[in-house]
């Protein structure tokens, strides 16, 4: 690269480039250190005029490598970290990135309007969707505006009266998750937030139209389900999905907030804990870094992920489509047993085992076919 | 009454609410209602039963359902442990109960929460009971009642109890669609999941006095808010005042009001 030594300025000094703007995490320190280290270089450069090329291709090398094994090697609560990351990419921008002729809708006809959760007729691949959003603000100001993503029930019922707006029309429904929790006000328990999250999820079971659904950042708790009912729900790679925060979850069973990293361990937060219990169907791979590194890979990689699903849902018959939902959302996370179960399945198969060779020796012996003869004859 | 002094020790208790001393076989033969105040006690499912159901007609389906621990969650104690101490002390398996009743006359398919078990928290076995109970009245088409208190989603088992919130309403969402009539009867605590799921999609929401109803838990509201918490605040009355509760029933009118609303909808 021409400018790896550094650029000069016009008075002739020259200055460090930064690799870039990146806001390192804690456990990020490492990188913090190369990045220093070829600052430095590009400092001696300055005043020497000797060729690092070498050592900071070197370096940039080093650095590469240990972003990748920082990343390949996250922990539950790295993982929620870079999920929080301040420059994770969130739904507005991929209402800038993955969609087009974004026309933004308001309002639940009802009470107001709650920014924290958005929702708009856009365009993505050949489709005409409704997308439907958590918002967490991109600065200060905006961030109070929509209370950091936080719904209130006035968001939830205008999330459900676009989609039916979807369904009358034939539009299906593109969830983007990113969310804390549902705002725990008063205003928020006035107005229902109970009833307006459990009837999202509800409606959102039996909405006759293609429903995908995306964690973008932090899945937190009902807030985040009341948006994530869906025909198929996908989380990037280092999002996370919860049903309490860590630091909720530690302070009430640990009775201490700092047992964080202990509660992100043991709540399985992770997509690919998810996978592996079966609470998610796809993993959306993020580039090596996590999203805020290459937001425009990432935003490829979320299109590519929407436009073939809806690809696949489209071509489902809408009754076909919701029957299948109800049986994919039945059937997830049956973590139980039952002995008497088990016990009355077995006796039941023996009973018919029994019946069956009870009837097969009496049609041998009345000459009639046996079962066998039936099907070759 | 029989004379104080004649009593044995542990028959008489304060009551929680009024601090009167009530003789505990009053508060029995009141359905476990305080006589001075009209406090309403928490009471186990079995006893609930008891109380709703005309009496020998409760038939349980899926007694014996528990949970696989699919997280291998350990906090202080690990869960397996925290379950087998629950099972112990309130001889349940967990902490929901169905089955099919007759509610004076009227055959009903019950599902009754225990916050004797872990607070009748959800996990992968409540989220089972609840869409049994709701296939099965479909099935049988008979009413659906369900009694419900819960401290929310079981955090011990993480996602799996949140997926429950989907299975239930989606399960209503088809109980809903057959013509089914569901009635709730929310009873202390009704919250968090569930009150985020079940407990708030009833055709019929009934709810005992005073029963604590809300989504977060106070606590939370009043450190993200920063101020005081306004008098009854998620309580049964400030949820019907502001619309999510049809009828506030005193325990003792429950099975009245429970018979006439199935014969309203001519179930
Ligand atoms: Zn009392």
């Amino acid at each position: 690269m021409s400018n790896d030594e550094g650029a000069t300025q016009a008075n002739g000094s020259v200055v460090a480039v930064p690799l870039n703007t990146t806001t390192y995490l804690d456990f990020e320190k490492p990188l913090v250190r190369i990045e220093h280290d070829i600052a430095e270089l590009q400092l001696e450069h300055g005043q020497t005029k000797r060729s690092v090329s070498a050592d900071i291709k070197q370096q940039r090398s080093r650095y590469r490598s240990t972003l990748k094994r920082l990343y390949t090697n996250l922990t539950p609560w790295e993982t929620v970290l870079v999920a929080r990351h301040p420059q994770r990419p969130l739904t507005t921008d991929y209402l800038k990135t993955v969609f087009r002729d974004v026309c933004e809708l308001h309002g639940d006809r009802c009470f107001g309007d709650d920014d924290a959760i958005i929702t708009a007729f856009a365009r993505v691949g050949g489709h005409r969707v409704m997308v439907i959003g958590h918002n967490k603000g991109k600065d200060i100001k905006e961030r109070v505006a929509c209370n950091f993503g936080c719904a209130h029930p006035e968001g939830y019922r205008k999330a459900l009266g676009k989609m039916r707006l979807a369904q009358k029309y034939g539009l299906p429904v593109v969830c983007l998750v990113d969310t804390q929790w549902a705002f725990p006000g008063i205003g928020s328990e006035e107005r229902g937030i109970s009833h307006a999250i459990a009837t999202n999820l509800m409606e959102m079971a039996r909405l006759k139209t293609p429903i995908v659904s995306v964690v973008i950042g932090e899945g937190g708790s009902g807030g985040a389900l009341g948006l994530a009912v869906a025909d198929r729900v996908a989380m990037f790679q280092h999002s996370f999905y919860s049903v309490i925060s860590p630091e909720g979850c530690a302070a009430i069973l640990w009775k201490t907030a700092e047992r964080r990293q202990h509660a992100a361990e043991a709540l399985r937060l992770t997509s690919t804990e998810l996978s592996r219990l079966g609470a998610i169907d796809d993993v959306i791979p993020e580039p090596v870094g996590g999203a805020h590194r290459d937001p425009a890979a990432v935003a490829a990689n979320l299109e590519k992920y929407i436009v073939g699903s809806l690809d696949s849902l489209k071509r489902m018959k809408l009754p076909t489509l919701v029957r299948k939902r109800q049986e994919r959302v039945r059937q997830m996370c049956s973590f139980y047993e039952s002995p008497l179960e088990v016990k009355a399945a077995a006796e039941a198969a023996k009973e018919k085992l029994a019946t069956r060779r009870a009837t097969s020796r009496s049609s041998r012996i009345s000459g009639r076919f046996t079962r066998r003869e039936k099907i070759s004859g | 009454m029989v004379d104080e002094k004649g009593v044995p020790a542990g028959l008489w208790a304060r009551c929680a609410a009024c601090g009167h001393m009530v003789y505990e076989k009053d508060v029995e033969k009141l359905l476990g209602v305080c006589p001075e105040c009209s406090h309403h006690r928490r009471v186990d499912a079995r006893t609930r039963i008891r109380h709703l159901a005309d009496p020998d007609t409760f038939e349980e389906f899926s007694v014996d359902l528990k949970s696989t621990d699919p997280l291998k969650f350990k906090d202080r104690i690990p869960y397996k442990e925290r379950l087998k101490r629950e099972q112990a002390k309130t001889g349940e398996v967990e902490a929901m109960i169905i089955g099919k009743a007759f509610i004076r006359g009227r055959p009903v398919i019950l599902g009754v929460m225990n916050p004797m078990f872990i607070m009748a928290s959800m996990g992968a076995v409540v989220g089972e009971k609840m869409v049994r109970a709701a296939e099965r009245a479909v099935e049988d088409n008979l009413p659906l009642v369900v009694v419900t208190a819960s401290g929310g989603a079981r955090m011990q088992e993480g996602v799996v109890a949140l997926t429950q919130m989907a299975k239930t309403a989606s399960a209503l969402a088809q109980l809903d669609d057959a013509g089914g009539l569901y009635i709730v009867v929310a009873t202390d605590p009704t919250t968090g999941g569930v009150s985020a799921s079940f407990a708030s999609l009833g055709d019929i929401v009934l709810a005992e006095p005073k029963a604590m109803m809300g989504f977060a838990g106070p606590r939370v509201i009043q450190n993200t808010m920063n101020v005081e918490l306004p008098e009854g605040f998620q309580t049964a009355e400030f949820m019907m005042e502001h619309g999510f509760v049809d009828r506030i029933v005193p325990r003792s009118d429950l099975r009245t009001e429970i018979a006439r609303i199935i014969d309203f909808c001519g179930k």
